[in-house]
């Protein structure tokens, strides 16, 4: 607190006025929200259930069938017109060609051979042998015990081919997302152009235009591939020019002093200095493609969504969860070996002592790796993956067991969870936000973002209301933000505890981090059966969905913050003696504010991106709409209607929620 | 460090060199697989999608079984929701839907305008749709299994998400539903709540045996479900022709569907082997609840179930292989 004595009286005198300023706009601002809650209860005490925009499920507008008519133009035109036959239809047999050979060569049979060109052996130490030049000792040994774990799980080729399109996707997002981040971090005008449809790119649900892109790039890998790179790509291009724009620029600036053409001083000082946050990026894309492989199998994308989405159609949880364990632990070898990379191509610039010793063992382990390729080509017992010991029967057999065990044990609490949460909590804020009239409603939000977020959250606001308005899903998406809220509060609730929890401990730290590892990269579809199982159908099982998925991250988010909270200061008040819940209260809590509000903001944004799962399990409103948009044809048009209200919905609560953080928070708004 | 990697690079260069000479003048043991005795017969790949549910699984596999072991064709399995295989047939990805379920919108869009797609015949399966209860509830309160009590009993069917009133779980999102419509016209205090997908409805009918909890849902036949849980059917107005001509007033049944089969036009008159079996494929609702059994209890892979059952009923199959 600031008691210190100052020697100028006057200069302490004009603070506190500005404080005291500051502290009295604060009030009537918080006089303001007040005031807005009560005139939103007291209209929908009033007004309850007028003009709510409601429009059942067998309904559709105008626009939805405008959507649809404009759907089947297209289709017409994908079929005939020159540019989608020459250009598309090319870069649709050039994607296919790459994933079908690289699949030929390493994972699927390459007919008329029974066992691709390269056998399981061959792939394995041509695998550790690149990641061991570009990553060490350490991670070939992880890539090679992964891809063992694959393949005794039973499913080699689904993992391979897994790899092949994540990788093929990964290159293409490198190959697009690196120039336009480059643009983007030297042209404002550029950077907001790109936002708003990046933006898009992370928030559109992928069903809804999973059917037109396969009629134009063709079912299967190619499609896959575009739905992985749609997804992926902003990651990396937000990231990097993040990472190239933050270069500091006394840098650049003597790179251009030295006559440096703009090229050079880009691959000479601003990719080199950006080199480790390009890599973060490069990181969260490969996890987005990884993320995107459930996805893609229901257009025929190879790869292990296929089994996953199979089993789930006998409803047999333990085969699903052993194709996503496959997924988890692919995810968690692609994870660490990308960052040991960049920090393993650092270490190796600077020491250069050793490079003999590797330069030997390289070209030495070179040869036994032609030699494991050959060998892989010529004997069966190395080409084809033993199918013994099965581990992921035995595993499969555990899981269902386990699961039924579960469901038995806690069925009867969850239920209850589950009808107070609904009955105490959903229900009311669902009446609330969706039976006052719209007009009110949508008042009540636009007052709320310019009380809260400022101006700069109010244009935002205003356009996307008038978007959700225009989609004619009003009602509906009223009902998806009073799920969002649930969840989001929950998600919130538990980021707090364990947050803190891992925060405060480097032990439970270690222990937690690999569960909240996996629960991200785990498909939903594996957790799906289970989920109704303890929940029954409704909306608080697409909540629970939708939190298992966003709280990890929440969680890690705040830990982070709390771990970053200067030891001195929590010395200090140690030292004065609080007690434990005093430091977190007082101390740890209020210095890491900046990090639970960004948690807010990405947990709020990774709830809406379940929505459409949710819809899988009784979710109804805009999730449900997508899922059957994706399903009858007749529907394309209102699931593409829903689509476009949960990408509004999404920047809406984004803007507001990152302008409220920048007022209040005093957080960098990214 | 660039030095050290061009090296490398070189290396691995070499090595790849090495790797396919070798592989070109190695000989192992590793032989190319069997052409089956009617190999040359059979030029045209089988696309085959598999539309996600067992039974469909079931009758796909059977047909790619037999057309592979019988006539040699290569046979290649798309798993692709309905409407995303019939879009395969213009451009050749897919060739045939062995098991369809009505879809007017689908055969006028891909049959009637872009004539990509035909009709080639019944699968000799019927398909019904209806409201279902859990065995238990059938044989605790038998009034159930009539619309007209249904009213009575519409506080025990209510759950969180039903406002209030009966709970009426409707589910997988393919199949076209008339009962918001139906829950109108006949005047039922219920409301119409979306499982959302085929999984959960089953795992809904699964809880509420278990526990017997009260609950109807929108279910259909054939369905392996049946096997390991006879579900049992309400009794709706009885269907007219006409009925359900206008989808606001529907006040009776659902009609019952004559499953067919759907091919890519070019593939069906290329009159490829594997397309005369295609044509030719029928059998029972019985036949198919015995390998979608298979599949979805026994946890056999789709392809042994389909071997088991060929191997077990020759009979019946020689009579779906075009004549010589």
């Amino acid at each position: 607190m600031s008691t210190s004595t100052t020697a100028r009286p006057g200069a302490a005198a004009n603070r506190r006025a500005a404080s005291d300023a500051r502290e009295r706009s604060k009030r009537l601002r918080l006089a303001g929200v007040v005031g807005v809650l009560v005139v939103w209860l007291v209209g929908w005490l009033v007004l309850r259930g007028r003009d709510t925009l409601f429009l059942a499920t067998g309904e559709s507008n105008a626009f939805h069938r405008w959507l649809f008519e404009a759907r089947e133009r297209f289709d017409l035109m994908a079929q005939t017109n020159f540019f989608f036959e020459t250009v598309i239809g090319g870069i649709s047999d050039g994607l296919n060609w790459v994933v079908e050979t690289g699949s030929e060569t390493f994972a699927e049979a390459a007919f008329p051979r029974p066992v691709p060109e390269v056998g399981w052996l061959g792939v394995i130490a041509l695998a550790a042998w690149v990641v061991y030049a570009l990553a060490g000792t350490r991670m070939a040994a992880l890539v090679t015990l992964t891809l063992l774990a694959c393949g005794f799980l039973g499913y080699w080729a689904d993992s391979i081919d897994t790899l092949i399109v994540t990788l093929v996707a990964v290159a293409l997002c490198v190959l697009i997302g690196l120039p336009m981040a480059i643009m983007m971090s030297r042209s404002r005008r550029l950077t907001t152009i790109f936002t708003p449809v990046l933006d898009a790119m992370q928030t559109t649900p992928p069903l809804a235009y999973l059917a037109p892109l396969a009629l134009v790039f063709g079912i299967g890998a190619p499609a896959a591939v575009m739905v992985t790179l749609i997804f992926a790509l902003p990651p990396l291009v937000r990231i990097a020019a993040h990472g190239l724009r933050t270069v500091s620029p006394t840098s650049v600036e003597a790179a251009n002093s030295m006559g440096s053409t703009k090229w050079q001083t880009l691959r000479s000082v601003q990719l080199p200095m950006a080199r480790r946050t390009i890599i973060v990026g490069l990181n969260q894309t490969t996890m987005a493609a990884l993320s995107m492989v459930t996805i893609a199998a229901l257009i025929s994308g190879p790869g292990l969504g296929q089994p996953v989405i199979q089993a789930l159609s006998t409803l047999d949880v333990g085969a699903a969860s052993v194709a996503g364990l496959c997924i988890v632990i692919i995810a968690i070898m692609l994870d660490r070996v990308t960052t040991a990379a960049s920090e393993f191509g650092e270490a190796a610039a600077r020491a250069r002592r050793n490079v003999r010793r590797r330069r030997l063992v390289l070209a030495g382990s070179a040869v036994a790796v032609v030699v494991a390729v050959v060998l892989s080509r010529l004997y069966l017992q190395v080409a084809a993956f033993p199918t013994s010991p099965n581990l992921g029967a035995v595993l499969a057999d555990w899981a269902a067991v386990a699961q039924a065990g579960f469901v038995d044990a806690v069925g009867g609490v969850t239920l209850a969870i589950k009808n107070f949460i609904s009955f105490q909590l959903l229900n009311p804020l669902e009446s609330m936000l969706g039976d006052t009239p719209w007009w009110l409603m949508s008042a009540v939000i636009v007052a709320l973002a310019a009380l809260l977020g400022g101006v700069r959250a109010l244009l935002p606001t205003v356009v996307c209301i008038a978007i959700i308005l225009g989609t004619g899903l009003w009602h509906d998406t009223m009902l998806t933000l009073a799920m969002t809220l649930v969840a989001t509060i929950v998600v919130m609730l538990l980021g707090l505890a364990v947050g803190v929890w891992m925060g405060r401990s480097r032990r439970v730290d270690t222990a937690i981090r690999p569960i909240l590892d996996a629960l991200q990269t785990i498909p939903p579809f594996v957790y799906l059966v289970p989920a109704v199982a303890l929940f029954n159908v409704g909306r608080f099982t697409a909540i629970v969905a939708a939190v298992a998925f966003a709280a990890p991250a929440a969680i890690k988010i705040i830990a982070d913050g709390i771990r970053g909270v200067s030891a001195t200061t929590v010395e200090a008040a140690e030292s004065s003696g609080s007690t434990r819940l005093q430091m977190i209260g007082k101390v740890q809590l209020p210095m890491a504010r900046g990090s639970v509000v960004l948690a807010a903001n990405q947990g709020l944004l990774l709830v809406l991106s379940m929505v459409v799962i949710g819809g899988m399990v009784g979710g109804g409103s805009l999730g449900f709409l997508v899922v059957t948009g994706f399903s009858q044809l007749e529907d394309f048009g209102k699931g593409l209607a829903a689509s476009i209200a949960i990408v509004a919905l999404g920047v809406m609560l984004d803007r507001i929620t990152k302008h409220t953080a920048a007022r209040f928070g005093r957080v960098d708004t990214g | 460090m660039r030095r050290m990697n061009r090296r490398a690079g070189r290396m691995a260069g070499l090595a790849a060199v090495a790797c396919l000479v070798l592989a070109g003048c190695g000989g192992g043991n590793i032989e190319s697989a069997d052409a089956p005795a009617g190999a040359s017969e059979c030029d045209d790949e089988l696309n085959m999608a598999i539309n996600p549910w067992v039974g469909y699984e079931a009758s796909a596999h059977v047909v790619g079984y037999v057309a592979r072991t019988e006539l040699g064709c290569e046979v290649e399995y798309k798993p692709l929701k309905e409407e995303l295989a019939w879009q395969g047939f213009g451009s050749g990805e897919v060739d045939v839907v062995i098991e369809n379920w009505g879809h007017a919108d689908l055969k006028k869009k891909y049959i009637q305008d872009q004539k990509t797609g035909m009709v080639v015949g019944p699968t000799g399966n019927t398909g019904i749709i209806g409201w279902y209860v859990p065995p238990w509830l059938a044989k605790a309160h038998p009034e159930v299994l009539n619309w007209k009590n249904l009213n009575k009993f519409s506080q025990e069917f209510a759950t969180s998400e039903s406002g209030g009133q009966g709970q009426l779980l409707d589910g997988d999102p393919s199949f076209v539903t008339n009962d918001e419509a139906l829950v109108k016209n006949l005047n039922l205090d219920f409301k119409v709540v979306y499982a959302g997908s085929e999984p959960a409805l089953i795992q809904a009918f699964r809880q509420a045996e278990a526990n017997k909890d009260w609950m109807i849902g929108y279910f259909y036949e054939p369905q392996w479900l049946f096997e390991e849980l006879p579900l049992k059917q309400v009794q709706l107005p009885p269907y007219k022709a006409g009925c359900d001509a206008n989808a606001e007033q529907v006040d009776c049944e659902y009609p019952t569907y004559n499953l067919d089969k759907i091919a890519s036009r070019e593939y069906i008159e290329a009159g490829s082997p594997g397309a005369k079996l295609v044509e030719n494929f029928k059998w029972t609702n019985a036949d198919q609840n015995v390998v979608a059994g298979y599949i979805a209890q026994d946890g056999m892979s789709p392809e042994a179930a389909a071997e088991k059952w060929v191997k077990a009923n020759m009979d019946k199959v020689q009579k779906w292989l075009p004549a010589e």
